[in-house]
């Protein structure tokens, strides 16, 4: 099955290979690994299949967008896309695509919120999972008070293994109000890591919007469910000298922000990673311009995937770990009252007096 | 300026936030919601029937104790009853001892208080007949006798040897 992958992307990287010298003849400069590369996990306005001699099979996407002069347009991507092919940009409806940009042509501002690759691929993700759990949630039904079955058994234990080991042991007593934030995130990005895996499919789980967006959230819960002992840390640390506060407290609010954005790059970069790898190795052939350099390709092609379903399953579980820890810390009740009177003088004296 | 790929899209930050919420908010509805509180359900459910099976294995045990106390209670009940029972024979048969003796001592007594009152009687008779007997033989022979004086003397005399004797 791996190898099947293996082969099917170094197959839909060969077309890409293959389709640039046919489209543009004299112009072939050879093959530019990076460009493929960046190429394969960027976003794009249509989603390119995969490509044979023949042709290409693609699939344009609508575009949306919002001029604040013309207003909301809507219209197929064929318009304006060059698909796989080199050509002077297509224009229509005073916009273009520049490198994947939709710019207008007058040089006005334009709010792109058209259905790219990558957005298609999120809805077809997000149906997905209310397909897939909506499936297990009506096993329940089913089988009310017997064993699971089916789909349902497979997804029971890690839902059980992200209540009883991420939510309850590191937000405590009050983890019901975040499990559905914990799974959702956990899937949403477990489901896209192994999508993004998939040929031919969009490198979602790899984008840093999407991580950011995901971030941001977890960043919110946090703070909307943080109590006063969160930020009485934060601006009164325990136990620092009265001297220290100002530079302790810059120290504290630069890491309330630094918490999330650590989760956003961490998965943005370790999917991404993973894709420029996989991508680099499957390149060798076209550098090397050899198929001898195919078995090296395939075994470490191989390799890399293998990695990367395992990297799938554990950067959603850091994720969703870090977000409960940082719950965790938010909603956490203060034991030690005396580390709490630490940093006041005259509580501090009275408590030494009794 | 950062690469494309290292710079947020407008579009995407959009549409992932929206749908991302909307899948928050479907499944948390209709897949999370059942799901927990159906898993919490069996999970109860069995703690309850571990807790129950404990019980009913504690219940049966004292269950098992009393049973067993009860048959020793009894079995003391039984010893102390029987103890209780000889000891109260035992009394009764030295009462009934006790009160016999008194009695058989009382008539003795009675019956020796009673012969010595018939003997004292029978005394108090013989010496009033012995008396009359002499009185009458006094009288009888004074009035044969002292007619002699000579026998009067005699008489007199023998009195005498008997105040003496006396």
């Amino acid at each position: 099955m791996k190898r099947l992958l293996s082969i099917l992307l170094c197959f839909v990287s060969l077309s890409v290979f293959a389709n640039e010298p046919a489209g543009e003849g004299a112009k072939a400069e050879g093959f530019n690994p990076g460009e493929m590369i960046l190429h394969h996990i960027g976003d794009s306005h249509e989603w390119h299949w995969l490509a044979t001699d023949n042709g290409n099979f693609t699939t344009y996407l609508p575009i949306i967008a919002y001029r604040p002069n013309k207003g909301v347009s809507v219209f197929s991507s064929k318009h304006i896309s060059n698909g796989e092919s080199e050509g002077p940009a297509k224009e229509y409806d005073g916009l273009k695509l520049d490198h994947e940009k939709l710019v207008s042509t007058d040089g006005s501002k334009v709010y792109d919120f058209s259905i790219t690759k990558n957005i298609a691929a999120l809805i077809g993700s997000a149906v997905l999972m209310l397909v897939i759990f909506t499936a297990v949630a009506s096993g329940y039904r089913k089988n009310h008070g017997r064993a699971p079955k089916g789909i349902q058994s497979f997804f029971e234990p890690i839902i059980v293994f992200i209540r009883d080991e991420v939510a309850k042991k590191n937000i405590g007593p009050k983890y019901e109000r975040y499990m559905p934030y914990l799974l959702t995130v956990f899937f949403f990005i477990w489901f896209n890591n192994l999508l993004g895996l998939t040929p031919g499919a969009a490198n979602l789980s790899g984008n840093i919007a999407v991580t950011m967006v995901l971030a941001v959230l977890t960043l919110i819960i946090t703070l909307a469910s943080s109590n006063k002992y969160y930020w009485a840390h934060i601006f009164a640390t325990p136990g620092v000298p009265k001297p220290l506060l100002p530079i302790m407290i810059i120290v504290e609010v630069i890491g309330i922000f630094t918490k999330p954005f650590s989760l956003m790059i961490r998965l943005f970069a370790n999917i991404t990673a993973g894709h420029i790898v996989v991508l680099s190795f499957i390149s060798l052939v076209f550098i090397f311009k050899s198929w001898a350099v195919a078995p090296v390709t395939l075994a470490f092609g191989l390799f890399i995937n293998v990695l990367e379903l395992l990297v799938a399953l554990l950067q959603a579980f850091i994720f969703t770990l870090l977000t409960a820890m940082y719950i965790g810390g938010a909603v956490e009740d203060h034991h030690d009252a005396d580390l709490q009177m630490g940093y006041d003088d005259g509580s501090a004296s009275t408590h030494v007096a009794h | 300026m950062l690469p494309a790929f290292l710079s947020p899209e407008l579009g995407l930050i959009f549409w992932q936030l929206v749908i991302f919420l909307l899948v928050l908010f479907l499944l948390a509805k209709f897949a999370w919601k059942p799901i927990l509180l159906a898993l919490k359900e069996r999970e109860d459910s069995i703690e309850g029937a571990l807790r129950m099976a404990d019980q009913a294995k504690i219940e049966m045990q004292q269950l098992k104790a009393g049973n067993e106390k009860l048959l020793t209670d009894a079995r003391l009940e039984r010893d102390r009853m029987m103890q209780e029972a000889t000891q109260m024979a035992n009394q009764h048969r030295e009462a009934e001892k006790a009160r016999a003796t008194a009695e058989a001592n009382t008539i003795i007594q009675q019956a020796r208080e009673a012969i010595q009152t018939e003997k004292n009687a029978a005394l108090a008779e013989v010496k009033n007949t012995a008396a009359k007997l002499s009185l009458d033989i006094a009288e009888r022979i004074l009035r044969r006798e002292l007619t002699d004086p000579a026998a009067q003397t005699q008489l007199v005399d023998s009195y005498l040897k008997d105040v003496k004797l006396n």
